[in-house]
C-alpha cells in the first residue's frame, strides 16, 4: 500500500513538473495577472517573448484612457517591456481623440506613436497611414484562432491593418433573477395579461422595462428602473441607435446595402424602419434611470452592472462587470440576441412586412494598428502578438472594465467562463451562444466604415439627440441627418464614399 | 543707441509674436479656405466653407446666441456675486483674510475636474443635490431637461469664475483714495448712497475692464459643456466653441472647423468692441 502511495505521488509530481500547467507557472509567478491559466503555448506567448531582446528600444503607444482597454494596454506594456528589455511609453487618450490624435500626425506626415489605438471603423481613414499585418503573424496561432468576422472587420479588401485585439458586438442584457423568477412570471402576468420572458421585439422590451420602472422589485432598498442605454451625445450613442434599428430596416430580403441604397448612395437613414426605431427610443426616455438620457458608455455599465436595470444593451462590458465577484448581481443576469421586431421595412417595396425580424449588429470595438512610419514595426507587432496571446486575452476577458471581449473561436467555449470565472454554467452557455449565433448569423449588420465616418455617425448622434430630447420629432429629426448625410456624401465625392461602402455591403450580403 | 540695435533687440519679440500669433492666424486662413478632412488635404477651395457656414449651418448660429446668452448671464452674476464678496471683504470683518482666501480657492482648482465633481453632484439618479431634493418631493433634471442643463452649465461657471471678478474688482477697491469717502462721512451719506455715489463711479474703469476679461474669457466656454452635458440635451448647451471642436477634432473637417474660427474672431472683436464702449458710456457718463 505505502509503495502504490509513493508511487502515485511520484507519477503525480512528475506529470505536475513536467505538465503545461507547472510550465505556465514558472510565468504566473511573476505576472499575477495570468495566474488563472498560466502561460498558454503560443507564437507570442511568455515563453516566446521572454526570447527577445528588444534592449535600448523604444516603443510608442497612444491609447485610451484607463481603465478601458487603456488599463490592458499599460499592463501589457509593462510585461513585454519587462519580458524583451524594451522601454514602451504609453500615452492615454479620451475615446472622443484618439482619432485625431492619430489622424493629424498621419496628415502631416509624421508617426509620434508606433502604435495607435482607435475603433476598428477608423479603418477607412487609417489604412493609409498603417502598415499591413506581416504574413508572420498572420500565420502565427495566435491569428488562426481569430474567427472569420473578426478577421473580416480588421481587413480591408483581404489586407489586415488592424490587429485583432478585441471582438465586439451588441446584445441584450437582462436580470435573470427577475425574468426567470416565477413569482414576477405571474405578477407580471396579472398585471399586464403578458407573459415575462427575454424579450423578442424591442415592443416587449419597452412594455416590460416600463412595468419595471420606478420600484424596489429586487428587495434591496432602493428603486430600480427599466433599462440603461447609451444615450448621451456624442458617446457612442450612434452605435446604440443603430442598435435599436437593425430589427426594423436590416431586410435579409433587400440586399444591397442597411444605411444607404449601394446603387445610388441614397441614405435610408430616414425611411419607416429607422423612424419606428428611434420613436421606440424617445419612448425607452420614460423608463432609463433618472438622468438616464445623460447616460454615457461608464455610467451605462455602472447603472446595469451595479443592479439599478432590469435591460441594457450594448457592449459586453456591462455584462462583465456585473458577473465580477464584486458585483451585487453577479450570477444574476442573462445575455440573449439583440430583441427584434414583429414587422420589417421593405426599401424596395416600400412597404412593411408583417414578419419577425432579428439581425445582429457586429458593432465596431477597439482596433490597433501599427503606424507605417513607425522605425520599430517588428517590435511593436511583438507585442500587439503578445497582447492578444492566449493567456493575456483570457485573463483581460473576465476584467469587464479592461473592455477586452471575444474574438477568438476558442472564447466560445463555456467552460473558460465556468473554470476561470465562476459563472453559472446556464449563465455561460446562454452568453457563449448568443455571441457564437451573431457569428453565424446570415443578416449581420457590420459598422459603417467609409471615408469621413466620423461625419455621419456625429449627424446620427446630433439627430437623434434632439429627438430625445424632444426638439424633433423622429421623422423631422432623421430627415435632418438624411439631409446631412446626402451633404457629406458629396463633400467626400459619391465614388469613394460608394467604392468603401460596397466592401462592408458584400459583408453583410454575406458575399465576402 | 543706433539703428542696427534697436533692431537686435526688436527681432526675438517679433519673432515669437510672429511665431504664435500672426502665423497661426494666417494658418487658419488659410486653412479655412480649404477642403482639408480625413479624405483630403490642404486644397484650395476659395469660399466655399463660408459660403457653408453663412448659407447652410444655422447651429453654428443657434451655438453662437446660445453661447451668447451663457456668457452675459454668467458675466453679469460674477459681477454682482463678485462686487458684492470684494465690498465685503474690502470692510474690516472678522476673518477678512481667511475670506479673502476662501473665496478664490475655487479659481484654483482645474476646471475640468471640477467640472467632474459638478456633474456627479448634479448625477439626476446617483448625485447627493438631488438625493437631498428628494427629501422634499423634488428631483431636478439638472442635466437632462433643456432648460435646467443651461441653468447647470451657469451655475458651474459662476461658482468657478467668480473668484476671478471677486480679485480684480478687490484690487480695484483696495486702490481707490481715501478722500472722496472722507467728504462723503462728513455730509452724512447713507451707506447706499455711498455706494452708488462714490464706490461704484469710481470703480467703473475697473469694472470694465473686468467684465470684458471676463466676457472674452466666457466667450470660450468649452470644458464646462464637454464635461457636464457634451451640448446636450440635443443640442441646448452647446456652444460655439464647443461647435467647433466637435467639426474640427471630432468629425475632422478642419477646414470648415477654420473657417468657423475666423468667423468667430471676427465677431468677437467686434461685438466685444462695441460692448466696452456701450459699457464705457454707460459707466462713465459723468
Amino acid at each position: 500500500m505505502k509503495i502504490t502511495k509513493t508511487c502515485l505521488s511520484a507519477i503525480i509530481s512528475g506529470v505536475l513538473i513536467f505538465s503545461p500547467i507547472a510550465y505556465a507557472d514558472k510565468w504566473s509567478d511573476q505576472f499575477p495577472h495570468i495566474k488563472a491559466t498560466g502561460d498558454i503555448p503560443g507564437d507570442c506567448s511568455y515563453e516566446e517573448m521572454s526570447k527577445k531582446n528588444y534592449k535600448g528600444k523604444t516603443l510608442k503607444i497612444n491609447t485610451h484612457a484607463v481603465p478601458v482597454i487603456g488599463q490592458p494596454t499599460a499592463l501589457h506594456a509593462e510585461q513585454f517591456a519587462k519580458l524583451t528589455g524594451a522601454k514602451v511609453d504609453v500615452t492615454h487618450t479620451p475615446a472622443g481623440d484618439l482619432y485625431a490624435k492619430a489622424m493629424v500626425p498621419f496628415k502631416a506626415g509624421q508617426a509620434p506613436y508606433d502604435i495607435v489605438f482607435g475603433f476598428s471603423n477608423f479603418i477607412n481613414d487609417w489604412k493609409r497611414y498603417l502598415a499591413p499585418v506581416p504574413k508572420k503573424y498572420m500565420n502565427s496561432t495566435e491569428m488562426k484562432d481569430v474567427t472569420k468576422s473578426h478577421i473580416g472587420v480588421s481587413s480591408w479588401d483581404g489586407t489586415m491593418y488592424q490587429y485583432p485585439v478585441d471582438g465586439d458586438r451588441h446584445y441584450l442584457k437582462y436580470r435573470k433573477d427577475v425574468i426567470d423568477n416565477p413569482e414576477m412570471q405571474k405578477k407580471y402576468k396579472a398585471d399586464t395579461g403578458k407573459e415575462l420572458r427575454v424579450p423578442r421585439t424591442w415592443k416587449e422590451y419597452g412594455e416590460m422595462a416600463k412595468y419595471f420602472n420606478g420600484w424596489d422589485w429586487d428587495g434591496d432598498g432602493e428603486k430600480e428602473y427599466g433599462s440603461a442605454e447609451v444615450m448621451k451625445k456624442d458617446d457612442l450613442m450612434f452605435a446604440a441607435f443603430f442598435s435599436r434599428s437593425v430589427a426594423y430596416a436590416k431586410n435579409p430580403r433587400t440586399p444591397g446595402g442597411f444605411f444607404f441604397d449601394l446603387e445610388t448612395m441614397k441614405p435610408n437613414i430616414n425611411n419607416p424602419g429607422f423612424v419606428e426605431a428611434l420613436g421606440d427610443w424617445v419612448e425607452a426616455t420614460k423608463y432609463v434611470p433618472p438622468g438616464g438620457i445623460n447616460f454615457g458608455l461608464g455610467d451605462e455599465i455602472g447603472s446595469f452592472g451595479g443592479g439599478q436595470t432590469l435591460f441594457s444593451f450594448s457592449w459586453d462590458d456591462a455584462f462583465i462587470a456585473a458577473m465580477q465577484d464584486d458585483s451585487p448581481i453577479k450570477n444574476k443576469v442573462g445575455a440573449a440576441p439583440l430583441p427584434g421586431a414583429d414587422r420589417v421595412w421593405n426599401r424596395t417595396s416600400n412597404s412593411w412586412e408583417n414578419q419577425y425580424n432579428q439581425a445582429p449588429y457586429i458593432v465596431w470595438g477597439w482596433a490597433v494598428g501599427v503606424a507605417k512610419k513607425s522605425k520599430v514595426k517588428d517590435m511593436a507587432f511583438d507585442y500587439l502578438c503578445f497582447f492578444s496571446n492566449g493567456a493575456n486575452h483570457q485573463a483581460d476577458l473576465a476584467i469587464g472594465n479592461f473592455g477586452v471581449n471575444p474574438f477568438k473561436n476558442s472564447d466560445f467555449d463555456p467552460n473558460i467562463y465556468i473554470d476561470t470565472m465562476g459563472w453559472d454554467a446556464d449563465i455561460a452557455n446562454s452568453y457563449t451562444k448568443t455571441l457564437l449565433d451573431m457569428e453565424k448569423s446570415k443578416n449581420r449588420v457590420f459598422p459603417l466604415r467609409v471615408p469621413g465616418v466620423f461625419e455621419f455617425t456625429s449627424a446620427v448622434a446630433t439627430g437623434t439627440s434632439k429627438a430625445l430630447a424632444g426638439q424633433l420629432s423622429p421623422q423631422e429629426a432623421l430627415d435632418e441627418v438624411a439631409k446631412e448625410w446626402e451633404a457629406i456624401v458629396q463633400r467626400v465625392g459619391k465614388k469613394a464614399v460608394q467604392d468603401a461602402y460596397a466592401v462592408g455591403v458584400k459583408m453583410e450580403d454575406n458575399k465576402l | 543707441m543706433n539703428f542696427k540695435q534697436k533692431y537686435v533687440f526688436l527681432f526675438p519679440g517679433l519673432f515669437v509674436l510672429i511665431g504664435i500669433l500672426i502665423f497661426p492666424i494666417i494658418f487658419v486662413v488659410r486653412l479655412s479656405l480649404s477642403g482639408w478632412n480625413s479624405y483630403n488635404g490642404l486644397n484650395f477651395i476659395g469660399l466655399e466653407n463660408y459660403i457653408r457656414l453663412f448659407t447652410d449651418d444655422p447651429r453654428f448660429w443657434e451655438s453662437f446666441f446660445r453661447l451668447s446668452f451663457l456668457s452675459v448671464t454668467t458675466v453679469i452674476l460674477q459681477y454682482v456675486i463678485g462686487f458684492a464678496l470684494a465690498h465685503m471683504v474690502w470692510k474690516d470683518i472678522k476673518f477678512q483674510r481667511f475670506f479673502r482666501v476662501l473665496f478664490l480657492i475655487p479659481m484654483m482648482t482645474t476646471p475640468v475636474i471640477m467640472t467632474v465633481i459638478w456633474r456627479t453632484f448634479f448625477h439626476e439618479s446617483l448625485g447627493p443635490v438631488n438625493d437631498i431634493l428628494s427629501n422634499f418631493g423634488m428631483s431636478p433634471k439638472w442635466l437632462t431637461d433643456p432648460v435646467l442643463a443651461k441653468v447647470t452649465v451657469i451655475i458651474v461657471e459662476v461658482w468657478q469664475w467668480t473668484p476671478f471678478m471677486f480679485l480684480l474688482l478687490l484690487a480695484g477697491l483696495l486702490s481707490l483714495p481715501k478722500e472722496p469717502f472722507l467728504a462723503a462721512a462728513i455730509d452724512g451719506a447713507s451707506p447706499i448712497r455711498k455706494f452708488l455715489y462714490v464706490t461704484f463711479p469710481l470703480m467703473a474703469p475697473i469694472s470694465i475692464g473686468a467684465i470684458i476679461i471676463r466676457l472674452i474669457e466666457a466667450s470660450k466656454i468649452m470644458d464646462t459643456v464637454y464635461v457636464l452635458t457634451s451640448g446636450g440635451p440635443g443640442t441646448s448647451t452647446e456652444t460655439s466653441s464647443f461647435y467647433i471642436f466637435i467639426k474640427g477634432l471630432r468629425e475632422f473637417q478642419m477646414g470648415y472647423a477654420a473657417s468657423m474660427s475666423f468667423t468667430y474672431l471676427i465677431i468677437m472683436i467686434i461685438s466685444l468692441t462695441v460692448i466696452a464702449k456701450v459699457l464705457t458710456k454707460l459707466m462713465l457718463k459723468d
